[in-house]
């Protein structure tokens, strides 16, 4: 199954939408509970991260049976440096986005440690593409 | 479908029920449909909240309780009564006044619910300070909330404090007090004074505990109404009134909005009608909420005072119920339940909560895959009007109950009128779907 929702840059009062639109397809499709909530912080995360740096982005959600993988694409300044990037607490956010409690460096770390896998490919001026890959498990009963 | 598991204390009348759809449109987990011309409940959806019996115009939906007679199956009756039952009645009629009229009904004992929110209240805290890994933690005291969070938010169950809720506490209390004074087990009747359905539910089919302490339930509508016949017709109270513990302030507010937390540890926040505590479940599920450690969810606005079964002005009753507060004595809540905290204690627990899932579309991941693209497929030809003529709440319903094999797309005013139009649909195959959903009466009168 495939998803695909479109976010724009700045608007933090949509931010979160395409995020809980999967969570709710997630529900309906048994997916572990835990499981849900792994995707659901990875995915709230980046796409905030559109939200938050780049211009406008697009979300795609692509569901099978044993896995979601799910790619950001944005238009935006991209970022000069992944591996600091990944590094907890770094930060670029502005003042006004840290006090509406974004931006606290713990974006990207946290899609890491929630996700089976992660890649990142960035080029400075044109933007940034985030994937994530996350296996499914089924609710147990 | 295995409607088995769970009990609702919602009785739909068919011979009273005229299918008006009105509760099938408030139903905040779609729980209902209209077949044959009438109200039918889905059990595995339906968390007991009572939001269609407010609606319904012709009271066909009625709340289920024990015959009053049970109670003298016991020797000792305690009627457990709830602050909303005095909030409910001017202040000119006293406390004592609604005790003597409950004695004279035929209980024996009378004692106050919020009394067991003189153990909780510190059992609570404690449990929140223990357990500082889990956040929010949720209070366990609505029923109702406690089923939602089961079907609709089967991710959060572990955040629900397993701990009984007062009425539980008092229950306990008032056995263990009687017994104390030479009182058989087997002899004592715990009675409780419900402005609730999902009480009445929990009590029956008790959520993380093998059977409840309470064992009977009589509505608090029949309650209210004995009392004011009997202060109308001024026959005064002919009996002795007991002597019952005085409450603390803060267990007089438990059951009105805020009266957890307030006195909860940490930052905690108190949300009542159950549309606002779905928006905000949701939005925690979406780890869009952080930093707060405890949650007050009640499914009614105003919490108990807004009970389904009570008949006064809830906005009054919790008005009344303040006042009192205001004036509660300040050495209370310091009496003979305290000398019971630590039996109590041990015995507030409850097991852990199971989720029980109503948005899974297939146990198989797989599965419900296929189901979601065919409920997706059903969508783009639904008209996303949610008008309800096909006898479910919503378009998306419509199409999840085809899928499960519940519906049929016919059903559809939008479908037939397409179908007709193209030939492939008689006029009265239309009317004949609309009779088998509304009913034969509703498409069979004489117009001019």
């Amino acid at each position: 199954m495939h998803l695909q929702y479109e976010v724009e840059g700045g608007n933090f009062s949509k931010a979160g939408y395409a995020s809980s639109e999967i969570k709710k397809v997630l529900k309906q499709l048994n997916v572990d509970a835990r499981t849900i909530k792994r995707i659901v912080v990875s995915s709230y995360e980046a796409e905030v991260n559109i939200v938050a740096h780049a211009y406008k982005g697009t979300i795609d959600a692509r569901i099978d049976q044993d896995k979601i993988e799910l790619c950001y694409q944005d238009l935006g300044p991209g970022i000069p440096d992944i591996e600091q990037a990944m590094q907890a607490g770094f930060s670029t956010a502005s003042p006004e986005v840290r006090e509406m409690g974004f931006g606290a460096g713990m974006g990207l770390p946290n899609i890491k440690n929630n996700a089976d896998k992660l890649e990142i490919t960035s080029e400075v001026g044109t933007g940034t593409k985030v994937i994530i890959t996350i296996a499914l498990t089924p609710e147990e009963n | 479908m295995n409607g088995h598991e769970f009990h609702h204390a919602l009785i739909f009348c068919k011979d009273t029920c005229v299918g008006c759809s009105h509760c099938m449109r408030v139903c905040p987990t779609q729980a209902i449909r209209v077949s044959n011309g009438k109200a039918e409940l889905l059990p595995n959806r339906c968390v007991d909240c009572g939001e269609c019996y407010r609606v319904c115009p012709v009271e066909a939906i009625k709340v289920e309780q024990d015959d009053f007679e049970l109670i003298f199956n016991f020797k000792y009756r305690v009627a457990l009564v709830p602050g909303v039952l005095l909030g409910q009645l001017s202040e000119e009629i006293n406390p004592k006044q609604i005790y003597s009229v409950l004695l004279e009904l035929g209980f024996t004992h009378v004692c106050e619910v919020e009394t067991g929110a003189e153990i909780i209240k510190t059992a609570m805290s404690d449990f929140i300070r223990q357990n500082p890994d889990t956040r929010p933690l949720i209070s366990a005291f609505c029923p109702a909330i406690v089923r939602l969070i089961q079907v609709k938010f089967p991710s959060l169950v572990n955040h629900i404090i397993p701990m009984k809720p007062p009425l539980d506490l008092a229950g306990l209390f008032y056995k263990k007090l009687l017994m104390k004074e030479g009182a058989a087990s087997d002899e004592i009747g715990i009675f409780y004074i419900t402005p609730c359905p999902a009480k009445i539910a929990a009590i029956k089919k008790p959520v993380g505990e093998e059977k409840s302490i309470i064992d009977g339930v009589i509505n608090m509508d029949f309650a209210y109404n004995k009392v004011l016949t009997t202060v109308k017709q001024s026959r005064a109270a002919s009996c002795i009134i007991p002597e019952t513990p005085h409450l603390s302030r803060e267990a007089i507010l438990w059951s009105l909005t805020t009266g957890e937390s307030s006195i909860m540890p940490g930052r905690s926040l108190a949300i009542d009608g159950i549309n606002n505590v779905i928006e905000f479940l949701e939005e925690l599920e979406n780890e869009e909420v952080s930093d707060i450690d405890f949650l007050e969810l009640r499914s009614c606005d105003e919490s108990c005072a807004g009970g389904i079964l009570t008949s006064s002005n809830r906005f009054f009753t919790a008005e009344r119920l303040r006042n009192r507060a205001t004036i509660a004595d300040r050495n209370a809540g310091n009496n003979v339940i305290h000398e019971m905290y630590d039996y109590l204690v041990d015995n507030s627990g409850n097991d852990k909560i199971q989720p029980r899932s109503m948005l899974k579309l297939d146990e198989n991941i797989g599965g419900a895959l296929e189901k979601m693209k065919k409920v997706n497929e059903l969508m783009e030809i639904l008209p996303y009007v949610d008008c309800g003529i096909c006898g479910s709440p919503t378009c998306q319903s419509l199409a999840e109950d085809i899928v499960r094999e519940e519906a049929e797309i016919g059903r559809c005013i939008f479908i037939q009128r397409i179908l007709e139009q193209k030939g492939t649909f008689t006029q009265q195959e239309s009317v004949a779907i609309m009779k088998k959903i509304w009913g034969e009466k509703k498409l069979d009168k004489d117009i001019k």
